[in-house]
């Protein structure tokens, strides 16, 4: 074998290695999550109609990007999940308290189906903030989920300002939607 | 002890190979050919050893011995004794030690069924063999150690993989799959023999014809196999998904293919020298990048086995292959020169070298959007996946060619086609498929490439039925058989050549069936309270009447009866079932699947009430003709076999010498 054809396979061969090579340091399983600073992952989902029989509210689907110059708070739920049931009173009490402040909040349902969503908020008192529906789990995906309960707050710039895993209650909520606030303020 | 036993006789299988090889490459050179002889005894020891070290394995399995670190990892007492054997290749340590006995049984056949042929390309072929198994063999004292210790000994295991224990399918597929990839190894090591020897002229070819017809169809079978797999155990109706490790085992039998097609040429006309040494190269290399993808954790795939340093010394392999096979071809460049060329452009060679092309360029397109996310992340830092959407776009127009060109390749003669000979040819399959193209219009069907699918499927069919219909014409003209017996004979007279176009007859049945239950299919999703009945598509309706669960050791099953009606009389029973495994929280599912050969009526229990099991959630679908794609597959197998069959000698003992090589050398058809 010449010297200059090892050459020159070596050569030829040697960007495929390299790029396995570089492979074999990488996990493909490994997805960054949504983590406070970085912008929020976008989303476009349907929005679940609460009442079957009544006309569908608007809007009927809804686009984070839409939601620019609010703060948004996203809450990942199912109605298999206990800590779930805890932590709503929570969310539906800050929802009341910031609707004037433009503060906008979504649940985004996690597998789980429309039926049972719907029993399961009949028997919390009715829905306080639209559902939004995740078929695939995608945006949970995109928000690096790992288990429910999960809320996420996003600032007026769509930027990740919050995100809890597991359950939280007011005081959390409101310390932490202040800050949104007030950093948008800062920043405006 | 077993763990002695088993790693002592790989150790010493490793190192007779190191010697194997020494032996080689000094008994060739110092021309001692005692030394090549012992390397010879290498390859027989080196099988024996290998039986022993699996045999213990299958042992230590079924006698439940978990002080065998592979035992502990995949063994159960409650596991059946039939999963409990296939266990054997239901982990990484477990299926590379049953790599390495198919390696070294092809190792040992190659080298004996050759034993007396003079010249340095057989030892070669030995010597690259037995780099090849010194590799596994070092994985199977290494990093891939099955026969580790454990101590203190566990009393029972985990079991294998739920999803290999749920069908028996998982019995056929990996061992079909090793036949093939590991049986590619052995054409391979011959081409390297003969770059390394300097016998370059299609001798190599000759020798390992049956090698490769053998190899490729096991790799056949065991992708057809694989995705009945996938259609009776994943429960979407699905039978293939551009999986990372599905992709890995289509690559080296798109590339075989085409070797297989194109060693045709240089047989005859002694062209496409280069073409046959890089296609059974690469088919090579790309079995060992399959192993790689799989086992190195490098790409996110459902099969995917566990990681570890594994994945470098594959790299290692790999790198070590690729630029020894480089540099061996550039190296005799000028030896690998064309002696023929082409007559014209239409001939049956230039259609060989366009199916070359076109198989190239799909193995390409396959493999750069397997590679893609790795490449994509380590470039731009991006996380990508590369999914069906990018692999049907891409592929189904190459399909589609490839089918059109399995019907062109028998209808043209080499070298040159009449006019006549064209008209002859290809004017019955073209009004076939101008036929077929408008019923299809006609019957809704309004994609192009489905329609161009259904097309040049009739278009090949009629071209390879054609050449049977001749060829039994012709034999009952001249010798006034019946038309079973001409058929027999005709087949017997030149095996390769009809057994190649019975396999074109599966591949045909496979496109068609492919083609039609992707277009055709209707999916419906209900929940069902007990006795209530869903419609389906196809004039069926399923009654929903009972749920039922059962307790087994292994695991728990729930599973609901549904009964089938068609046209309103009932037609079958069928249960769909969820099977929860110990120690896994998401069920396993068993689709019941009713085939006909119209259709598959394929039912899937998604969801019951847990409560009182009063109502279950079904998802039904009706795919048309998916039992043609399986029976393709069998089709394909019956054609390799033919090409295997040895060629009926002339018993005309007038013609000497000369028929007897003709013969003895299997070397195509007689008449041109």
């Amino acid at each position: 074998m010449k010297l200059r054809s090892v050459l020159i396979a070596t050569a030829v061969a040697l960007p495929l290695l390299a790029l396995f090579l570089r492979g074999l340091g990488m996990d493909p399983r490994y997805i960054p999550p949504a983590i406070p600073g970085q912008p929020a992952p976008p989303f476009e989902l349907e929005r679940m109609a609460y009442d079957p029989e009544a006309e569908p509210s608007e809007p009927t689907s809804v686009r984070l990007d839409d939601y620019l110059g609010h703060v948004v708070v996203v809450n990942f739920w199912a109605s298999w999940c206990i800590p779930c049931r805890q932590e709503h009173p929570a969310l539906v009490a800050a929802a009341e308290r910031y609707r004037d402040q433009g503060v906008v909040f979504f649940g985004i349902l996690y597998q789980d189906q429309v039926r049972n969503a719907r029993r399961w908020l009949a028997e919390m008192g009715g829905e306080a903030y639209p559902t939004l529906l995740d078929p695939g789990s995608r945006t949970a995906i995109d928000y690096g989920l790992t288990g429910v309960p999960e809320t996420v707050i996003i600032d007026r710039d769509g930027i990740v300002s919050y995100k809890r895993n597991g359950v939280v209650t007011l005081d959390l909520l409101v310390r932490e939607i202040e800050a949104a606030l007030a950093r948008s303020e800062e920043a405006a | 002890m077993i763990s002695t036993l088993g790693f002592g006789t790989l150790a010493i299988a490793f190192a007779l190979s190191i010697y194997g090889i020494i032996a080689v490459a000094v008994g060739l050179r110092r021309r001692r050919p005692e030394f090549v002889r012992s390397a010879e005894m290498v390859a027989y020891v080196n099988f024996g050893l290998l039986t022993l070290a699996n045999l213990a394995m299958v042992y230590a399995l079924v006698t439940h011995d978990f002080s065998v670190s592979y035992v502990a990892q995949v063994g159960s007492r409650s596991t059946p004794l039939f999963f409990t054997v296939i266990s054997l290749w239901s982990a990484l340590e477990g299926s590379i030690l049953f790599w390495g006995w198919v390696l070294a049984a092809y190792t040992a056949a190659a080298v004996y069924l050759h034993r007396d042929r003079p010249g340095p390309l057989v030892p070669c072929a030995n010597a690259t063999l037995l780099v090849i198994g010194a590799f596994f063999y070092m994985l199977l004292i290494g990093p891939a150690n099955p026969f580790g210790r454990v101590w203190p000994v566990p009393l029972d295991g985990p079991g294998p993989n739920p999803l290999l224990q749920n069908h028996l399918l998982m019995a056929v597929h990996p061992p079909l799959l090793y036949l093939g990839y590991v049986g590619m190894s052995v054409p391979f090591a011959f081409a390297v023999g003969a770059l390394l020897s300097g016998e370059l002229d299609d001798g190599w070819i000759r020798m390992t014809r049956r090698w490769t017809i053998a190899a490729w169809s096991f790799l056949s079978l065991a992708i057809v196999a694989g995705m009945w797999w996938a259609y009776e155990v994943l429960g979407w109706g699905g039978y293939w998904g551009w999986d990372p490790v599905e992709n890995a085992s289509f690559m080296p039998w798109l590339t075989a293919t085409a070797f297989l097609h194109s060693v045709m040429v240089q047989e005859r006309r002694d062209m496409l020298k280069v073409w046959n040494l890089g296609l059974i190269v690469s088919t090579f290399l790309l079995t060992i990048l399959g192993t790689f993808l799989t086992r190195s954790g490098i790409v996110s795939s459902v099969h995917a086995f566990a990681q570890g340093t594994i994945g470098y010394y594959f790299l290692g392999f790999i790198a070590i292959g690729l630029i020894a096979s480089l540099a061996l071809l550039a190296g005799r460049g000028e030896a690998l020169r064309s002696e023929g060329a082409l007559d014209a452009v239409a001939s049956r060679e230039t259609v060989f070298l366009v199916n070359n092309l076109l198989l190239t360029a799909f193995t390409f397109t396959v493999l750069l959007g397997t590679l893609f996310p790795i490449v994509a992340e380590a470039v731009r830092g991006v996380k990508v996946s590369v999914g069906a959407p990018f692999f049907n776009r891409m592929t189904v127009p190459l399909c589609v060619a490839l089918l059109f060109l399995i019907g062109v390749g028998p209808a043209l003669p080499w070298r040159r086609a009449t006019a006549d000979q064209l008209r002859r040819g290809l004017v019955p399959p073209a009004a076939a498929a101008v036929l077929v193209a408008g019923l299809s219009v006609v019957f809704g069907v309004r994609a192009f490439y489905t329609v161009l699918a259904f097309a040049f499927g009739a278009f090949a069919l009629v071209a390879n039925v054609n050449e049977f219909v001749t060829g039994v014409r012709a034999r009952r003209r001249a010798h006034g058989e019946g038309v079973l017996t001409a058929l027999a004979r005709l087949v017997r007279s030149n095996p390769r050549r009809y057994g190649g176009y019975t396999a074109h007859l599966g591949v045909i049945a496979m496109a068609i069936g492919i083609a039609a239950s992707s277009t055709f299919k209707e999916e419906r999703q209900a929940t069902l309270r007990v006795g209530e009945r869903l419609a389906v598509p196809g004039g069926f309706e399923l009654r929903f009447d009972e749920l039922w669960a059962a307790e087994e050791p292994r695991r728990f099953v729930v599973g609901a009866d549904v009964t089938v009606f068609r046209e309103g009389r009932e037609a079958g029973q069928l249960a769909p079932r969820l099977n929860y495994y110990r120690g896994t929280d998401q069920p396993l599912t068993t689709p019941a699947v009713r085939s006909r050969p119209k259709q598959d009526l394929y039912v899937t229990l998604m969801a019951f009430d847990e409560r009182d099991g009063s109502s279950a959630t079904f998802l039904v679908l009706v795919e048309p003709l998916v039992i043609w794609i399986w029976i393709g597959g069998g089709i394909i197998g019956l054609g390799a076999v033919i090409a295997l069959l040895p060629r009926r000698r002339r018993r005309d003992a007038t013609l000497g010498p000369a028929s007897a090589r003709f013969a003895t050398s299997g070397a195509g058809e007689v008449a041109g």
